[in-house]
């Protein structure tokens, strides 16, 4: 909430800003025709540091893949060799494929008889320190802190592979193929540098820094721990809501994220589409909010349904600390932190589902959890959809900004007409549905686009259809 | 390696173990630095083992920690003091890593090295490295830069003494929170070297600063602040200055920053002087025991006695003790405990008549609390308030506290109240103990448990110390030895392990008489368990009885026991009778 991010909303009150036009900028992990999707290639998480710099994904395989941005100057001495080559001066974030490493492994808990999966639910990057990168990530169970470091090698490589080559267009998947030429490694291999384990009874849904650099959260459906990042074998507890009785629970956290600038606050989402702003100075078990954001419902439009969709999937915080974001099944919602009566703004996602409802109940799609993202002005919210779509809304104010976009390499192309590819390919998932709307448009609930990500100071997003990353700038 | 001259060898190998991808060959000559440089001589060190660490700094933590540490007692093998500049640049560069731990053990390596500086030297290499850290691009650079001010400071000219103040002022500003942070832990000790006239000003104002920081994290630390700065200014400019910060900090909107003070408090009350803590710092204090957060109760509650100290017994009476009065029924049963485990502390303060007018009825209550720990924190500090009224008023309340607790469910509450049952004898006496405690001490002997078993064996052993192997004859050896007819056989076990353990206290004669017959006993029982656990007692009586008792009574039977089907029993009769035999050799 500085004066200039103000001083830029109140310019922006005057003209909305024109509606981006957007184009497609790169592709990591493309399918070719007909090529099936690996179940451990599907991306489970994206995010940007803070600078944009690089930008993280990790997969149902457990794996965290790290890109870099190519087209800054400001690279320092070791990339030297970087700028010699000849890139194209497009001043749009290009990013390139810097290492990979397996984050999580499949477990097993014998004492609660339980498979904990690799999949990785979330990542956030930290501090950077002296060009190391630091980051956490989490599957349902456990947290771990990584630190990706360029090394000199001793022996330097001995293949000669073409820089050029590696530049651009690499696979998510698979390594062999991108071995960065430079004389340096990153130290995937190395184990992660603190596991915060064995604090969890249930899945982890989020984690988030704090502002002050020392500590993070880590949420579960109904407890949320505080960490420092030095200390992996202690946790405290600062939001409970399980019940006594087990039966009694109505509600559960579906979302966390800590202020980004204020060390004290921290907002949680709840399957009841309410969100909880709390205040870690005022107690150090925060189980009552400071305050409670929901919406009323209109009266009479209660159904099976309603709490099912109201149930909200993802929060974020504006980079400006005074707007929360969040994600239902139904609609995206801004809300001012100051004012708890109702969203500022709301945005339709997916109206046109509504009279689907039962069948997306039937076929689990109703409990797809889309995430969401703001632009970096906060001028715009972005968020995912079916058929790999997905929606961007302008929210200043008189902006009717409201663009459909398609995860392909022509994003523009919108409603897809017909089925991109053959239906063999996705013989691994059960239950296929494909229906066609009134308006004659197939929806395709198997391919859908849950995570995104929008770059920190850049009009640009990156987003995950199934395996492959799409990234487009405006 | 044979065409290498004989001199380069060591470094030859240092260098190559450097290289080598195992950490731990790698951490095995850092840790060997010393020796490799008295191998290589003065001269050498300096010229080529020193520039050689200082381009090795892309090794694992680990090796870099221990760099770090070596490095800090590396003057004498580099020349000298006169020398120990060329020191700094490894140290430097580990002041800028990312792994915290490396960077604290180059800062403290840092700061013995420059203790050790000639004052030229400090301004000629030492300081400008501390300003290059200040200024350094990555937050790590600055925050080890912190670390450095009160060693680079004393011997730097009038101008540079200057800048360097206002390179700290700048450094508390430091956009990362981690940097104000290490900026706020460390004034103190910058400011004892700070001249008190600029004390009053550079430093207050940093302080200030300090105190108002968005982040809790940061005046968390301020906090400590407080006692140190206190202790430098002058009385009056201590109330000044710090005594409205402490007040304002009592207050803070977060509970942690009032954790804190609560948990710091008394040394506040240092700082500030005896008369300015009962005007301003009684009315915080008490603001913090009914502190809405329970931490800060928890905290509070903890310091009660030591607060006490510091003031007159009226203004505890007065204003204290209807906070404890309060505090005995909070709701968190971790402030009574708190509170239990000091307030006994109090009665001395207070005096006789205040004491049982009005710490006794709380002191009972919480002797009743519903939360074990409560009553086990009263009772563990027993003596401290029997000192003041006495053993008989005690005594009627403290019974039924003991007896609930012994029979607890929780072991380990069982356990907490058998390690102080030696005390409760000492300070209740041999009179009531017999009748009150004596049955409880052997029922434990037969406790589902068996830590308890154990700890009652032990427990046994420390009273007979207390009271003396005449009472021990008395009280406790025959109801001990009436138990070895047990029917089960960990009972049985745990007879023999008491009587092991009784045995050097109550002397050879009583042994021989009466413990050894037992044990001989014991050896023809039907359990295995038993009959080994029977050699290992009867090794253990070897060198408290006499020689002719080992080969009239002790050897017969472990001969018999060698015997045995049992391997394990026929091992440790066998283990015995080397014993004897050891013992016989060497007298």
């Amino acid at each position: 909430m500085n004066g200039g991010d103000e001083g830029a909303e109140s310019a922006a009150q005057a003209s909305p800003p024109q509606p981006l036009e957007w184009k497609f900028s790169q592709v990591f992990g493309e399918r070719t025709a007909g090529e099936e999707v690996q179940e451990v290639d599907i991306i489970s998480a994206i995010e940007f540091d803070k600078t944009g710099d690089h930008l993280a994904t990790g997969d149902r395989g457990g794996r965290v893949v790290l890109f870099e941005r190519t087209d800054t100057k400001d690279h320092g001495g070791s990339r030297r060799d970087l700028e010699r080559m000849d890139y194209s001066t497009s001043r749009h974030p290009e990013f390139r494929y810097k290492t990979e490493f397996q984050s999580h492994e499949p477990e097993f808990d014998y004492l609660k008889s339980l498979e904990i999966e690799e999949k990785i639910n979330k990542i956030r990057w930290c501090q950077t320190a002296n060009g190391a990168l630091f980051l956490l990530s989490t599957n349902d169970k456990t947290i771990k802190f990584w630190k990706v470091q360029e090394k000199k090698v001793k022996k330097i490589a001995d293949m000669n592979v073409d820089p050029s080559k590696a530049v651009g267009n690499g696979n998510v998947a698979s390594s062999s193929n991108n071995v960065s030429p430079k004389p340096y490694l990153a130290n995937g291999g190395s184990p992660s540098k603190e596991v915060y384990a064995h604090a969890h009874d249930y899945h982890i849904n989020s984690i988030s820094n704090n502002s002050d650099g020392e500590t993070f959260i880590s949420a579960d459906d109904l407890r949320i721990n505080l960490w420092n990042l030095e200390i992996s074998n202690q946790s405290f507890n600062i939001v409970d809501v399980k019940p006594a009785n087990m039966e009694d629970l109505t509600e559960v956290i579906t979302s966390a994220e800590f202020h980004p600038t204020h060390c004290n606050m921290l907002a949680y989402s709840s399957s009841k589409g309410s969100i909880r702003l709390i205040d870690l100075r005022q107690s150090a078990l925060c189980d009552s909010h400071a305050i409670l954001f929901e919406e009323q419902e209109a009266p009479g439009s209660r159904s099976f349904f309603t709490e099912i969709i109201a149930s909200i999937s993802d929060i974020k915080f504006a980079k400006d600390g005074r707007h929360i974001l969040s994600r239902d099944y139904m609609t995206l919602k801004l809300w001012d932190i100051n004012m708890d009566s109702g969203p500022v703004a709301t945005f339709q996602v997916h109206e046109y589902l509504r009279p689907k409802l039962c069948d997306l109940y039937e076929n689990d799609s109703i409990f797809d959890k889309f995430e969401c993202c703001l632009s970096g002005d906060g001028l715009r919210v972005a968020t995912g959809s079916y058929s790999n779509l997905f929606r961007v809304f302008g929210c200043a104010p008189g902006s009717t900004e409201a663009t459909t976009l398609e995860a392909s390499k022509n994003p523009m192309r919108r409603q897809v007409q017909t089925p991109s590819r053959p239906s063999r390919s996705l013989s691994s998932i059960t239950r296929v549905v494909r229906r066609v709307d009134t308006n004659g448009n197939s929806f395709d609930f198997t391919t859908k686009l849950l995570h995104l990500a929008w770059h920190p100071t850049e009009n640009s997003i990156a987003c995950a259809a199934a395996n492959s990353l799409y990234m487009y700038y405006a | 390696m044979a065409m290498v001259d004989e001199p380069l060898y060591p470094i030859a190998v240092l260098i190559d173990e450097l290289k080598n991808d195992d950490i731990q060959l790698r951490l095995n000559s850092i840790r060997r630095l010393s020796t490799i440089a008295r191998a290589l001589g003065e001269e050498r060190t300096r010229k080529e083992l020193i520039p050689f660490l200082s381009e090795n700094n892309d090794d694992d933590d680990e090796v870099l920690l221990a760099m770090a540490e070596e490095l800090g007692v590396f003057i004498p093998y580099v020349g000298g003091v006169e020398h120990a500049h060329v020191l700094l640049p490894p140290l430097e560069t580990l002041c800028t890593v990312e792994e915290t731990c490396v960077r604290d053990k180059a800062v403290e390596s840092l700061c013995r090295i420059g203790s050790q500086m000639r004052e030229s030297d400090l301004v000629d290499w030492y300081i400008p490295l501390v300003k290059r850290l200040a200024a350094g691009e990555w937050f790590t650079a600055r925050v080890s830069a912190c670390g450095l001010f009160h060693i680079a400071y004393p011997s730097a000219p009038d101008i540079l003494k200057t800048e360097l103040r206002s390179i700290y002022t700048q450094l508390c500003q430091d956009d990362m929170p981690m940097v104000r942070r290490s900026a706020a832990s460390n004034l103190g000790k910058f400011a004892a070297t700070v001249e008190p006239a600029h004390l009053k000003t550079d430093i207050m104002s940093i302080f200030e600063d300090l105190t108002q920081d968005d982040q809790d994290s940061v005046r968390l630390l301020a906090v400590e602040g407080c006692a140190a700065l206190g202790k430098l200014l002058e009385p009056q400019d201590c109330v000044a200055h710090i005594l409205p910060v402490i007040v304002n900090f009592s207050q803070d909107k977060s509970w942690r920053v009032r954790y804190m003070v609560a948990n710091q408090l008394y040394e506040l009350c240092e700082a500030v002087g005896p008369e300015p803590t009962r005007m301003d710092l009684v009315p915080a204090y008490v603001r913090l025991l009914r502190d809405n957060e329970a931490e800060v109760r928890i905290a509070a509650a903890g310091k009660v006695t030591k607060f006490c100290r510091i003031l007159n017994p009226e203004l505890a009476i007065q204003h204290i003790l209807p906070c404890v009065k309060e505090l005995s029924s909070d709701s968190s049963q971790h402030v009574r405990s708190a509170l239990a485990s000091v307030i006994m502390g109090m009665a001395p303060v207070l005096g006789k008549d205040a004491t049982i007018e009005q710490l006794l009825p709380i002191f009972l209550s919480l002797l009743k609390d519903e939360f074990p720990d409560v009553r086990l924190n009263i009772i563990s500090k027993l003596d401290q308030v029997n000192q003041v009224i006495g053993i008989d008023l005690l005594s009627q309340s403290l019974l039924p506290a003991i007896v609930e607790l012994a029979e607890d469910r929780h072991w380990r509450v069982r356990l907490a109240i058998i390690e102080y049952i030696p005390l409760l004898a000492s300070q209740l006496g041999v009179g009531f103990f017999d009748d009150k405690l004596g049955a409880l001490c052997m029922q434990w002997l037969q406790d589902k448990v068996y830590s308890i078993r154990d700890a009652a064996a032990n427990n046994l052993k420390r009273l007979a110390e207390e009271f003396g192997p005449e009472w021990a004859m008395q009280h406790i050896i025959p109801q001990v030895l009436e138990m070895i007819n047990n029917p089960h056989y960990l009972y049985r076990m745990t007879i023999l392990r008491a009587i092991s353990l009784l045995a050097p206290v109550m002397g050879s004669e009583i042994t021989c008489s009466r413990l050894l017959p037992v044990v001989i006993n014991a050896s023809k029982d039907r359990v295995p368990n038993i009959k080994f656990n029977v050699a290992k007692v009867l090794q253990s009586l070897i060198p408290i009885v006499d020689q002719s008792m080992v080969e009239k009574t002790i050897r017969p039977c472990l001969v018999e026991l060698t015997e045995d089907p049992d391997v394990d029993v026929r091992f440790f009769a066998t283990q015995a009778i080397q014993s004897i035999d050891h013992v016989m050799m060497s007298s």
